[in-house]
């Protein structure tokens, strides 16, 4: 009874609290919830980062809770039910894995925003999603590992099968194909976010099989610290962060996730009364997405043909997924000229040709 | 050489070393275990040893007293659990799990500000013209000391474990506290120095993991290794080599599962992803149930609080 009594009178406060809706809210309790730890120094801490940003741009206004490590399917729900609970007014989900039960719990808690990063259910009113194109820095890099490699031989450190990976390893490919021709890529599952030693295994096994270009799409810097065992025969990239301790290293460049704006744009929304549910996709054009700073190891050509990749992807003249894009199988997928619908990148669930090796279901 | 596009030689010489952390918690847990007593905070004593090895090794530039600085701080979070549990008589599920989490706790807050340092490397211990033998150089000569080091322990347990006093008094300790005991045995204090004992190995186990294997400090470094050390001590029927070819098969499917996916072998990854937990699992099963009853050896005593009084 008492239970059901305390649930009750939370939910009534949020509801008195959501009142205020239309005309803004003097305060907002922003909650972020994190797969990895802060300290990753990779996907998290971006994410942190943005957080953090979002304390600086609203100050008094704005109250930011967090929990770390928080493992995706029924412990998210649990955590998301208990921030819900505890006043929050909009709950960032910051990984794939809790598409689920954001939706879920969302239901529940009408008057609580919920943003769900890098997913596309939008089951009720009060969810939204937001994503980077990813994709478009993968080609960045893809362009310099097939100018860079010397074994041809490049390699792409995977998590899990999702959509947004899969999407990540075709503009790899696509690109370094484009840039060297002879270029072959492997693809490793480590089926973790975060697992430093695993990950380190992957790229020692990439490595150990003559890989000398190594991406990964995993959360920690371990791949870089693996290439950097090397001496300088394997390089890589930054991944979600900048990771600029590798730069005298195995470092190249990098991909750098810039949460900050959105999170700002999205909490100063509420803070206004202009919040509305959206699908947002920012790519390197809206500043989400940044290319790291290209270092001296790259010939000076290699990175200027990188910068003007980056820039034409910006400017909007040039899409990644431009066709003829046949798929694995050798069937059409994209014809000549066309470029990828929004829909299909978001659902991708196959290989572009030449890639060897199938995609785990 | 080749077999399917994997080098079997670099094959074993990196499983040699991929193994290092959970055969050091192991063998530790081993001892613990044979003194009767339960340890679940692996996990927890491997991250502060993690981190304690990281933060001396960067401090003084030496990786060796990096790994002492690991085995320390192993050692001293596990004396947390030897006085909840020896003196206070808590149970002793209950306190090894809350020192796993405890351990993960303190070494994400003491972790800050030690992300993105590199440790001083731990470098091969042999000089390189015999590393580079074909075959044996990678498989026996390239290794750092660490490797070296946990074979070595393996012999050294073995052979106290089974052949000496100590051994024995461990063994007679876990297996009835109460007979140790009328024997004039100091039961609780014998398990406290085990307990130490095994932190300080998983500590070391630990510190390997963030100064030679990864080399890095990020939180939660350790990602359930502990765990899996627990594991292979109990299929392993607490016997020290039979902990070293648990930890080895499960260091080497790891990593040939890594090695298949990357030579392309069309085995799906699924079932490459399980095949380390499900092989180890099922080899020492079949080890130990060769000989019914009496290889199960689980220490009759064990997970059980002694006190004097009862």
């Amino acid at each position: 009874m008492k239970r059901r009594t305390l649930l009750a009178s939370a939910a009534m406060g949020l509801m008195l609290a959501s009142g205020a809706f239309a005309q803004g809210m003097d305060k907002v309790k922003a909650c972020f919830v994190y797969v990895g730890p802060i300290g990753d120094g990779g996907w998290t801490y971006q994410h942190h980062q943005g957080a953090l940003a979002v304390q600086e741009a609203y100050g008094d206004k704005v109250e930011i809770q967090y929990q770390e490590n928080v493992p995706e399917g029924a412990d998210a729900e649990r955590v998301l039910t208990q921030m819900a609970l505890g006043g929050c007014n909009i709950i960032f989900t910051t990984s794939f894995g809790y598409m689920d039960p954001t939706n879920a719990v969302a239901a529940k808690f009408p008057d609580v925003k919920f943003e769900h990063a890098t997913g596309f259910k939008r089951e009720y009113p009060n969810v939204s999603t937001y994503n980077a194109r990813f994709y478009e820095g993968r080609a960045v890099q893809g362009h310099i590992a097939g100018k860079m490699t010397k074994s041809n031989k490049i390699g792409y450190i995977g998590s899990f099968p999702i959509p947004e990976v899969i999407m990540g390893i075709n503009s790899y490919y696509l690109h370094a194909k484009k840039a060297n021709p002879n270029v072959e890529l492997s693809v490793v599952w480590a089926f973790t976010w975060f697992d430093p030693a695993k990950e380190a295994d992957a790229a020692k096994a990439l490595i150990d099989q003559g890989v000398d270009v190594i991406a990964s799409h995993t959360d920690s810097t371990a791949p870089l610290a693996e290439a950097a065992k090397t001496n300088g025969a394997v390089i890589g990239f930054g991944q979600a962060s900048d990771m600029a301790e590798y730069k005298d290293g195995p470092r190249v460049s990098s991909i750098i996730d810039n949460w900050a704006p959105y999170y700002v744009k999205r909490v100063g929304a509420l803070l206004d009364g202009t919040y509305a549910q959206q699908d947002a996709w920012e790519g390197i054009a809206g500043g989400e997405v940044e290319i790291g700073e290209i270092t001296d190891k790259v010939p000076a050509e290699v990175k200027a043909e990188a910068e003007a990749l980056r820039d034409s992807i910006a400017a909007g003249t040039y899409h990644p997924f431009t066709g003829p894009i046949n798929k694995q199988d050798g069937s059409p997928w994209l014809a000549e000229g066309a470029t990828a619908p929004d829909g299909d990148l978001l659902g991708m669930n196959f290989f572009v040709e030449g890639i060897v090796g199938d995609i785990p279901q | 050489m080749d077999i399917g596009g994997i080098n079997p030689v670099i094959l074993i010489a990196t499983l040699m070393a991929s193994a290092v952390p959970i055969l050091m918690a192991a063998l530790g847990e081993t001892v613990v275990e044979r003194a009767g007593v339960l340890n679940l905070g692996v996990e927890g004593m491997m991250v502060i040893g993690a981190l304690g090895g990281f933060v001396v090794a960067v401090h003084t530039g030496s990786p060796v007293l990096g790994f002492i600085g690991g085995a320390v701080c192993g050692a001293a979070l596990s004396l947390i659990f030897a006085a909840l549990t020896q003196i206070f008589l808590a149970n002793q599920v209950a306190t090894g799990l809350a020192l796993t989490l405890f351990g993960l706790g303190v070494s994400s807050l003491g972790g800050q500000g030690y992300n993105g340092i590199k440790p001083p490397p731990t470098g091969q211990l042999l000089p390189d013209f015999l590393a580079d033998l074909p075959v044996v150089g990678p498989i026996v000569f390239g290794h750092d000391w660490m490797v070296y080091f946990s074979i070595l322990m393996t012999a050294v347990l073995w052979w106290v474990l089974k052949s000496t006093r100590i051994g024995l008094i461990i063994r007679a300790v876990g297996e009835s506290h109460e007979a140790a005991h009328a024997l004039g045995y100091k039961v609780n204090r014998i398990r406290l120095m085990c307990i130490a004992f095994g932190g300080a190995m998983a500590g070391i186990g630990g510190a390997y993991v963030s100064l030679a294997r990864v080399p890095q400090w990020v939180d939660g470094i350790t990602a359930g290794a502990g765990w899996i050390a627990l594991a292979i001590v109990v299929f392993a029927s607490w016997k020290p080599w039979r902990v070293l070819i648990g930890a080895y098969l499960f260091g080497g499917i790891t990593v040939l599962q890594l090695n298949l996916q990357v030579a392309g072998s069309g085995i799906p990854v699924e079932y490459l992803s399980m095949a380390p937990y499900l092989i180890t699992i099922l080899v020492l099963v079949i080890m130990s149930a060769g000989r019914r009853g009496k290889a199960n050896g689980a220490p009759a005593s064990l997970g059980q609080n002694f006190h004097a009084s009862r």
